[in-house]
This record gives structure tokens, sequence and C-alpha cells, in this order.
């Protein structure tokens, strides 16, 4: 019941804004922008002539590899430079230049090196969601409290029990921060990345929709499907902070 | 008795953005094979550093600490530091905690001594929760019991109880009291505390305001189990803090 109360003003908004829209569309008589309804039936189109699974299919298997090959390359990398002094001061200095570089700059030496195949928007976001995934694992390790690593030192434990029972689920919080930030980037340059080329994936959709007649309907639904996964993917991500082994440094949340 | 832990002409200082600072000058004192010794000091006057130099974390600038006859450089599991803030892991259970000092055993052994250490602190049924889960006290436990599951010689405890309630403090004193009964260890302790340090200990050293020096040292002859309110307590207290710079009347 509080849910539903809590939910309730935030679901007027977007009533409102539907009206305002159907409003507006209605009375300046317009060919070109979709009613609201007309993006529902767009949308039951798309549904049935399976093309929608079909470029949510390719939008999600570009995330997701992208994605994990930057998981696999910058978590293990974001700890040795938290760790080894001399690493994060060789290797800082170049990321923080590369970092705030746009991944729509590197389009066009993606389309050079990669061409217009999957490899190019995959690359876009491996691009796009290592940085912040080693810059997260990275100050995580130098956010250990002394006290823990005291500890550890205290009772004379190996190296790799030191990794494995200390640093690494001390800094898991802050890589599953960085996973959440990285996938969230992702997902906002997957589209973009779709956009220049390719024959599928959500971004291909709306480019296509507006090229293919002027199908607006169906570029406001992509863009309402777009949110829509973001949304979930940043869920998913949250159940994770869920997770007994992170619950620790969630927990004065409850 | 034989000399456990040899302290000598320990002098430490640091380098802050006021210029240099002295926080211990020429500590030197010796704590006995089995000994309780209790440091009193105000606070702020670095014994906490002391105690981090004496169990081995920070190197002295001067001076050295001689543990069994020979020169600590680094901390080793022979001694156990518990200190104010605690150090139990926050990502491991309770049995995981008190697993984590123990090896060379097998996997059910590490299990069992784990979980008998537990009882021993009074956790028994406690041993899948997590740290958040439990209060100050029994976070305290924890703590104590990882130390002694790995068998030290040697407990270095700085203001170990000072964060809980009074009523939890003498509590967890009179705990600590009733194993160290069964299983004889070094303990150096360091607190604010003086009535706790009364309780507790064989022999109480006096540190002075920064940069601490030892000052005067008292020996309590009391035998266990102490009544606070006695008036060989109450005189000893009293003692201490004029020590302290802290008259009776105030």
């Amino acid at each position: 019941m509080n849910r539903i109360r809590q939910a309730l003003p935030s679901v007027a908004v977007m009533v409102l804004l539907i009206a305002a829209w159907w409003a507006v569309v209605r009375l300046t008589g317009s060919v070109i922008f979709p009613t609201p309804w007309q993006v529902v039936t767009g949308t039951i189109e798309l549904i049935e002539d399976g093309s929608l699974w079909m470029h949510i299919g390719a939008s999600l298997f570009r995330v997701t590899t992208g994605f994990l090959l930057a998981v696999a390359f910058a978590v293990p990398l974001g700890l040795w430079m938290g760790w080894v002094r001399g690493a994060f001061e060789t290797l800082n200095p170049l990321f923080q230049i590369l970092r705030p570089i746009s991944p729509i700059a590197w389009i066009p030496i993606a389309i050079l090196w990669f061409g217009v195949g999957n490899a190019s928007p995959i690359y876009l976001i491996f691009i796009s969601s290592v940085f912040p995934m080693i810059v997260q694992t990275t100050a995580g390790v130098h956010t250990i409290e002394k006290r823990y690593l005291w500890a550890a030192e205290n009772f004379g434990v190996s190296r790799a029990t030191l990794f494995s029972r200390v640093v690494i689920p001390a800094v898991l919080p802050q890589i599953i921060v960085g996973m959440r930030i990285g996938l969230g980037v992702a997902w906002l340059v997957v589209v973009a990345a779709e956009m220049i080329a390719l024959r599928s994936g959500l971004g291909y959709l709306i480019i296509d929709s507006r090229n293919a007649g002027n199908r607006y309907d169906l570029v406001i639904a992509g863009m309402i499907i777009i949110g829509s996964i973001g949304l979930l993917l940043d869920g998913v991500m949250r159940l994770m902070e869920r997770l007994k082994l992170v619950r620790w440094r969630y927990a004065h949340q409850d | 008795m034989r000399t456990k832990i040899e302290v000598k002409d320990v002098q430490k200082g640091f380098v802050t953005d006021k210029g240099p600072l002295q926080v211990v000058e020429e500590a030197t004192f010796s704590v006995g094979d089995g000994e309780f010794v209790a440091i009193v000091g105000p606070s702020g006057c670095g014994k906490s550093t002391l105690m981090n130099i004496v169990a081995g974390f920070v190197r002295p600038d001067r001076g050295s600490v001689v543990v069994d006859g020979a020169e600590l450089t680094r901390p080793s599991s022979k001694g156990i530091l518990i200190s104010q803030h605690g150090s139990v892991f926050p990502w491991l259970t309770v049995r995981e905690n008190l697993m984590f000092g123990l090896a060379g055993q097998s996997q059910r052994e590490k299990t069992e001594l784990a979980d008998h250490y537990a009882a021993i602190v009074g956790l028994k049924g406690f041993e899948k929760s997590y740290p958040h889960e439990l209060s100050g006290g029994m976070l305290k436990r924890v703590e104590l019991a990882r130390a002694l599951v790995v068998k030290p010689e040697i407990l270095y405890m700085d203001e170990p109880f000072s964060a809980l309630d009074a009523l939890m403090n003498l509590r967890m004193r009179n705990e600590l009291l009733r194993i160290l009964a069964e299983e004889r260890h070094t303990v150096l302790l360091i607190t604010h505390d003086v009535e706790e340090a009364i309780h507790l200990a064989d022999r109480i050293l006096v540190l002075s305001p920064r940069p601490a020096k030892i000052q005067s040292t008292f020996e309590v002859t009391i035998a266990h189990p102490r009544k606070l309110t006695s008036p060989e307590v109450q005189d000893l207290r009293v003692e201490i803090l004029r020590e302290l710079g802290v008259d009776r009347s105030e």
C-alpha cells in the first residue's frame, strides 16, 4: 500500500505528460508526429513481424559482449593499479586523458579498425565502460581501511589469502558500482553506435524508421523501449548489491 | 618471571604541517611472560602510536622492541592486536572471521576450532551471522575470539572496550578475565579508563601527556576477583588519577 502511494506522483506525471502529448498532436493536427496510440500500434506491428525481438537481441548481444570484455579487462587491471603504486603512477595519467573522450568520437576509428560488423559497436562499448570500472576498482583498493590490512598482516596470511579474503571482498562493492556505471554508459553507446551502420539493433531501428518513410511512431517506440531496457539493466545491477557478500557495505541503508 | 616483551628507549615523531611533532619520547618498560600490564594515559598522549610500535606495525625512530629475545621488525601472529575500532571483516561470517588466521589444518578442524572459540566468548548460534547483524558487544567478542583462536602468546589490546556502554564494558572485562584464567596469555592493555586498568592488570604504567613517557608504575596486588568498590581499589584509583593530574576534588 505504501509503495503504491510512493509511486503515485511519478505515475501521475507520466499520465499527464502522455495526455499533454496527445492533446498537442491533436490540436496542431501534425501529420508526422504520432499520437501515443499510434506509438502503441507501431510497437504491436514490430512485435508481430518479429523484428522487435531481433533488434533487442542484437543490441543486448553487443552490450553484453563489450561489457563483459571490459569487466574482464578493467577489474584485474584496477586491482593491480590500486595495489601497486608504480602501476598506478604509470597508467593513471594515460587513462585520465582517454577517459573524457566521448565514445562517439571513437566511431570513425572503430569503423576504420573493425569495419561495420558487430566488432565496431562491441569495441565502442568496451571503450566506454572500461574506464569507469578501472577508476572505481582502483579507488576501491585505495580506500580499503588500514585496520583490515593490518589485521591480515597480523595473522600472517599468504598473499593469495590476503587477496581472496580481504582485498577483493573489500573492493567488491566499489566494483559493482563501477559495473553499474559502466553498463549504463554501454547502453547509451550501443544505440549511438548502431545509428551509424549495421542492419540491426535498436539504434538502427530508430534511424531506419525515419529514413524509410518518416515512421516517427516507430522512432518513439524505439526510444521508449531503449529507456525501459536501460531501467531493467540497472535493476539487474542493483540486484547484485543485494548479494550477501556485499550486503555489509549497504546494510546501513536499510 | 621471564621477560616476554622488552621496550627499550622507543622514540617516535611525525612530520606535520606545523612542523615535527614528537609523539613518543623514550618509552622503556618490559612485560613478563604471562603478565597483564596496563598502560594508562590521557587521550591523545600517543598511547596508540606506542602500541602500534610495540605490536610491530610501526617502526620506531629510535630504540627497539624485543620479543622473546629477538628484535621485532614486523607484526606476527605470536601477538595479536585488538584495536578500538575493531577489525572484524564485515564481508565474512563470524565463523569465517575466526577461521581467517588458521593455517595448516583441515577445513573440518578449522571449523571445529572456530566454533569452539565462538562458544567460549558466548557466540554459540551466531557462527553464520554477518558482523552487521551483530551488536557492538558481540562484535568485540568476535574480535577477541578471532585473536584467541590462533593461540597467540601475546594480546595487544588498544582501548578494546572503550566504544561499549558501561555495562557491556564491565561484562567484557569479566569475560576476558575468565578466559585469561583458562588460557595463559601475556597481555598489554592500553586504556584511558583507570578503573578498567585496576580491574584487569597486574601492573599499571602511567603515561605522561604528549610526548608520551612512562611517568610512574603501580603494582596491583589485589587478588582476583577484584571488587571495584573496595577501599583498596578506590585508594589506588585516586593515587593514579593524581599521577595523571586529576585531583580528587575536581
